[in-house]
């Protein structure tokens, strides 16, 4: 019976070693490759080699990634992009669902409906119509003492953050978890004379840890790896985005360990800060209330 | 513990406890001096959201559907014209999108149901705690953190002819598999772009089921457990009832991601060999990026809008809640 037992264990081990196995493997070899030269990378493919750092190993291919690509141009400009949208993504959507979850706003059940509602629309059916309508926006720039004024949002930052800022499903989120906050806080705090947004900086927030967590990397997420809108509406190469810059590497002759290595370099980032949230990442989605 | 990973529900200060008042505050909110102040207040703070949602989402729905029945051009000198249906007339008229709809159905059919059977079978895997459940939670979840352009590129190259793809076949079959040109085969491309998206997704929507599993109740388990049932007994009577919510869930993301199938045709097959891998949102991109034909990629726009509806209300209408 015992032995029974340790054999169901063992055998279960063996199926997470097997799925591990199989969700690593791709990108144990990306990081691999990208550290030896091409006519290596195809001579280990064949041996247990292809995932392994032996043979000719350098950062070769790296150096010669930022001699082809403007890479640190583009790497910055997706922290930049990126790290804007989350900061104003956090602040828009929980200040929103604050209301909507704390204040006795009139007609806030229809706006929360509308906001909701939004969900069912997939990005992808908007992106068209939306690259034609961010050519109508008006846009006004500082230029040196004069505000200058001109048409259209193509070929700027403010169109690879602005529109990604508000989410309904981040609003979502913010309210499940403003909900579980006892609302006699803010009834103690108005006695003591708090304004509402003091009660949401002083109160609420500092306790909505886990949901800011939340939002954040799910709104960073997409921002990092968005490929179809800057395609369509980043033109400059100073402004392009990490994604964008993969088209370089498929123009005259395809050297795969440049490829790899910059399929590292715009991968590993992410991987680095999902391992350091990664507790309140998962923890916190699997309480997100994401039961429909 | 099932709810070892539900969050530490927020504390409340003692202080701020003792301080509540015994009144009741809201049933007079209304006559409140500061009524008008909170209105005001409440929505000052719903704005900025509601009104980046409006121009972003709403106006552009609207604008989309209103643009598939005009001429209109992403850039163009010529003033937008009303042209009834004839962008519908086009499209449905163009053997590519039928071609288009076919290759998204297959995907979806396949993927659908082996996305959400293997993620669920993760999400069993490491539900319980043992010794490295996170080193495992972690690893299952890597492949959606990578983003799906880097996947495709990734893939692309693992999928040549004399790559690491039909090296492992090969390897595993003692060299009696010789793998196919897998991207270049009309037969073989869907396949292919088919396993790589199960492989970068399932880890996401395995984290949708663990979110339902760590939901059910421990003492179901152990009231199971004295009535000596096996295992499969506990998942066929406790565990699937239990996912009802989750299960409808993961159903609806499956099928609206499968549908919008897109930046791995991009990278790694444009459509190709022989529109075998063209899917809807890929001949919209064409159209409307490469061609500027902004009226007539709206037009597939609001098809696809209208696709998603109906395959979502297909899907709510086949699992719902049977009393």
């Amino acid at each position: 019976m015992k032995n029974q037992l340790l054999l169901k264990n063992a055998g279960t081990m063996l199926v997470r070693v097997l799925f591990a196995v199989v969700a690593a493997f791709p990108i144990v070899f990306m990081l691999v490759s990208s550290l030896k030269p091409d006519q290596q990378i195809f001579g280990d493919m064949s041996s247990l080699a292809a995932f392994l750092p032996v043979g000719n190993i350098s950062f070769d291919n790296y150096g010669a990634v930022f001699d082809r690509v403007p890479a640190a141009r583009f790497l910055l400009n997706s922290v930049g992009v990126s790290a804007v949208t989350v900061i104003l993504g956090i602040f828009v959507n929980s200040l929103c669902a604050f209301a909507l979850s704390r204040m006795q706003v009139r007609g806030k059940k229809i706006v929360f409906t509308a906001i909701l509602a939004t969900l069912i629309v997939p990005f992808q059916t908007l992106a068209l119509p939306l690259v034609w309508w961010v050519n109508q926006l008006p846009y006004f720039e500082l230029n040196g003492f004069s505000l200058e004024f001109s048409k259209g949002w193509l070929d700027t930052y403010q169109v690879q953050i602005i529109p990604f800022i508000a989410n309904a499903f981040s609003i979502y989120l913010f309210h499940q978890y403003f909900e579980s906050i006892p609302k006699e806080l803010d009834e103690a705090a108005r006695i003591d004379g708090a304004g509402w947004f003091k009660i949401y900086r002083q109160v609420v927030m500092p306790l909505a840890g886990p949901a800011t967590a939340t939002v954040a990397i799910l709104t960073f997420l997409p921002a990092w790896n968005s490929y179809l809108w800057p395609l369509m509406v980043v033109q400059s190469e100073e402004l392009r985005p990490v994604m964008i810059g993969i088209q370089y590497f498929f123009q005259l002759n395809v050297s795969w360990g440049e490829v790899m290595a910059y399929a590292s370099l715009i991968t590993v980032p992410v991987v680095v800060l999902f391992i350091a949230f990664q507790r309140s990442f998962v923890n916190s989605i699997a309480s997100s209330g994401v039961k429909g | 513990m099932a709810t070892a990973h539900l969050p530490t529900r927020p504390r409340v200060p003692a202080a701020a406890e003792a301080a509540i008042p015994p009144s009741n505050i809201r049933g007079n909110a209304r006559r409140r001096p500061g009524f008008r102040r909170d209105q005001l207040t409440g929505w000052g703070m719903i704005a900025p959201a509601a009104v980046l949602l409006l121009a972003f989402i709403f106006i552009p729905a609207i604008l989309g559907f209103g643009l598939a029945f005009t001429n209109a051009r992403l850039i163009s000198p010529r003033p937008v014209e009303f042209v009834g249906v004839d962008n519908f007339a086009r499209l449905f008229t163009d053997p590519t999108f039928y071609r288009a709809l076919l290759n998204v159905a297959y995907f979806t059919v396949v993927i659908v149901p082996v996305q959400s059977g293997l993620a669920l079978v993760m999400a069993l895997l490491i539900n319980k705690k043992f010794r490295g459940v996170n080193f495992f939670r972690t690893v299952y979840f890597l492949p959606v953190v990578t983003s799906m352009v880097v996947v495709s590129l990734l893939w692309l190259f693992m999928y040549r002819k004399d790559g690491l793809v039909n090296e492992i076949l090969s390897a595993v079959s003692f060299g009696l598999i010789d793998g196919p040109d897998w991207l270049g085969d009309p037969n073989t491309a869907m396949p292919a772009i088919i396993i790589l998206s199960i492989w970068q997704a399932a880890g996401f929507h395995m984290i949708i089921w663990l979110a339902g599993l760590q939901g059910i109740s421990g003492e179901l388990y152990e009231a199971a457990q004295l009535d000596g049932t096996s295992r499969w007994q506990q998942f066929r009577y406790v565990t699937w009832p239990g996912l009802f919510h989750t299960r409808s869930l993961v159903l609806v993301t499956i099928t609206i991601q499968a549908l919008g199938l897109f930046d791995q045709i991009s990278v790694m097959t444009q459509g190709g060999p022989m529109d075998s891998t063209t899917t809807i949102i890929y001949e919209a991109v064409q159209s409307g990026y490469r061609q500027q034909e902004t009226s007539y990629a709206s037009a597939i726009s609001l098809v696809f809008f209208v696709l998603v509806l109906i395959v979502s209300a297909v899907q709510r209408y086949l699992t719902r809640e049977k009393d």
